[in-house]
């Protein structure tokens, strides 16, 4: 139900194409990272999968291709946390996973019980029941990305897409981020691809690893195949090291010449 | 599934907007008062006992209650009619543009009507059609005639993916619409006079006619705003945000705009183009209550509606037997009292 199909995906902005021909599978509970040098197209992939461009191919979510979806039926199954959340002013950490609730309820519906009941159970969850009342403009940014992904995790949707979740905050609150989504997708089965640009990261949440250059898809499997020395050398033009952190994964660092 | 246990969590949450009632029987208090104030000032002097013998139809002087029910009843209906119109309008623009610039002319309805109120005054002078004054026929289908001339710019030039190609196109309209009519007042300056006070607004009306003329549309637009509510709230945050949730952003501008632009071509069909009350009563709820649609919407109707009557009271008795354009007066007394409220909040962004 929440495996993901892509199938000969291509995006083009204004006649210069950013992903080309692309194909993948992503399990049924599957963290798949998208990983590559800026521009790559990751983030225009997860646009495709999330139908907020135009694409060519077929994306299919579960056995449906997403083109057969109507938005809201797509909303209910494929959840996005974006890159940098806008945060309305004034809006209440509540009503903004409220806003979660919105694939569930008819063009002119009205919240019901069981969709406050679904928010007070997701703030619970986050930890985040005592900041319900107060505005998102307020939190810090951990907190922020912690009602980000309270909305999305408010639709109540398989899939989540993540466009780069832990731009902007530091170590700390990076992990914090990370360990909580990884937690949710190992207790419901959650279906999570993401766009990470810290490989480190990636290696260490990540099931597997797909490398895109130029729109291209160059390499996919697990982190310990495509964080390697060589590759990252020769597609990211770095010179880095990739140390083995004996089963914690692996760290790339970058060195000088 | 992403699913959550939630049978176990309460159903109260904190945090969520509702309509404060103290605020909204502050607005029911306030358009009562500013409608018994509108109904009693005037340069023949009615008192409280008789408006209210003539409203439970009881006996009164009939020269009063011709000017009861002739006079300052429709008017203050109409007051209402227009305030509260042009608040929910104003509020609704600026939610699906994202824009606290946005009034309800944004996409050049008060051009189109100032032009067709400007054509029907000059070619066809107190000319009517079944029985209806053509300069507000004329000024509501010149108002429509615009949005939808900028809506249809507006998609050729950015497919209405961006709301600014939207927003440039009601600009483009509304620079064409006002070059026309200025060529029409100059080269026919026997009505320049009618047609400036007609565009400056003023609720002249006798009897109920005007009322009956724009119930029907402003009900209907006040209703659909009214059923936006929600999915106004939504649009606050990112266009890709809103559309991953489901929602899709260029339906709900739509038809907002469309209801929008509706209410108010009536209203200045009926009133003129009275500015800033679309501005100023959605700002200043957001601004002292709270920014949620939910709360916004309900209480610029209220407040929109007592707004207008006061300064439709003041505009015809400042200078009576003379009358000021409505517009002078919204905006001489609504402009400091919104830089008030401006700097007595913490607002650090509309």
């Amino acid at each position: 139900m929440s495996h993901v199909v892509l199938s000969g995906v291509c995006v083009a902005y204004d006649g210069v194409t950013v992903v080309s021909g692309l194909d993948l599978d992503v399990a049924s509970g599957e963290w798949l990272s998208l990983i590559g040098p800026n521009g790559a197209g990751k983030t225009s992939l997860l646009r495709a999968i999330a139908r907020l461009v135009p694409f060519d191919g077929e994306v299919r979510i579960g056995e449906d291709p997403s083109s057969a979806l109507g938005a809201r039926e797509l909303a209910r199954r494929v959840a996005v946390l974006h890159q940098e959340p806008q945060i309305p002013p004034g809006m209440t950490v509540s009503q903004y996973v409220l806003l979660g609730r919105s694939p569930h309820l008819g063009y002119f519906g009205r919240e019901t019980g069981r969709d406050r009941r679904v928010v007070s159970e997701v703030l619970r969850r986050l930890s985040l029941e005592g900041l319900a009342s107060r505005p998102v403009e307020h939190l810090s940014g951990g907190e922020r990305q912690r009602a980000a992904i309270a909305r999305a995790l408010a639709q109540q949707a398989p899939v989540l897409l993540i466009d780069e979740p832990t731009t902007s905050l530091d170590v700390g609150r990076q992990q914090e981020v990370l360990e909580l989504i990884d937690a949710i997708r190992l207790e419901q089965g959650l279906t999570v691809i993401a766009a990470m640009h810290e490989l480190t990261l990636a290696g260490q949440y990540s099931s597997r690893l797909a490398l895109l250059v130029a729109g291209r898809l160059v390499a996919v499997g697990p982190p310990k195949e495509i964080l390697r020395e060589p590759v990252i050398s020769q597609h990211y033009g770095a010179q880095v090291k990739v140390i083995d952190l004996n089963g914690s994964g692996t760290a790339v660092v970058p060195v000088r010449a | 599934m992403l699913g959550v246990r939630a049978r176990a969590a309460p159903l109260a949450l904190a945090g969520l907007p509702r309509l404060p009632w103290l605020w909204a029987a502050g607005g029911v208090v306030a358009l009562l008062a500013s409608a018994a104030v509108g109904v009693l000032v005037g340069p023949v002097h009615i008192s409280p006992g008789t408006v209210l013998q003539a409203l439970i139809g009881g006996s009164v002087d009939p020269g009063q209650a011709n000017i009861l029910w002739s006079l300052r009843f429709p008017r203050v209906v109409l007051g209402a009619i227009v305030g509260g119109t042009l608040a929910i309008a104003g509020a609704a623009y600026q939610g699906v543009f994202r824009n606290p610039l946005a009034d309800p002319y944004l996409l050049g309805a008060a051009a189109g009507a100032n032009l067709g109120a400007t054509f029907a005054v000059t070619f066809a002078p107190g000319a009517s059609l079944i029985g209806v004054n053509v300069v507000p026929m004329a000024a509501f289908v010149g108002a429509g005639a615009a949005v939808a001339g900028a809506y249809a710019l507006g998609r050729t030039v950015s497919g209405l993916r961006s709301t600014t190609g939207l927003i440039l196109a009601g600009v483009a309209i509304a620079a064409f619409f006002n070059s026309i009519e200025t060529y029409i007042q100059q080269t026919h300056p026997a009505s320049i006079r009618e047609s400036y006070s007609w565009i400056l607004g003023r609720l002249v009306t006798a009897g109920w006619d005007g009322v009956v003329l724009v119930l029907p549309y402003v009900v209907l637009s006040a209703a659909v705003i009214f059923l936006h509510r929600r999915l106004l709230d939504a649009l606050m945050v990112g266009e890709d945000e809103v559309t991953s949730l489901g929602i899709s952003v260029r339906r709900v501008r739509l038809i907002v705009v469309i209801a929008a632009t509706l209410g108010t071509a009536a209203v200045v069909a009926i009133g003129g183009t009275i500015a800033f009350v679309g501005i100023i009563i959605p700002h200043t709820i957001r601004l002292l209550v709270n920014r949620s649609y939910r709360v916004v919407i309900p209480l610029s109707l209220l407040f929109g509606a007592s707004f207008l009557i006061l300064a439709d009271t003041a505009a015809r008795t400042v200078v009576a037997p003379a009358e000021l354009p409505i517009g002078v007066i919204t905006a001489f007394v609504g402009a400091p009292f919104f830089i008030a409220v401006l700097r007595s909040t913490r607002a650090a962004a509309l």
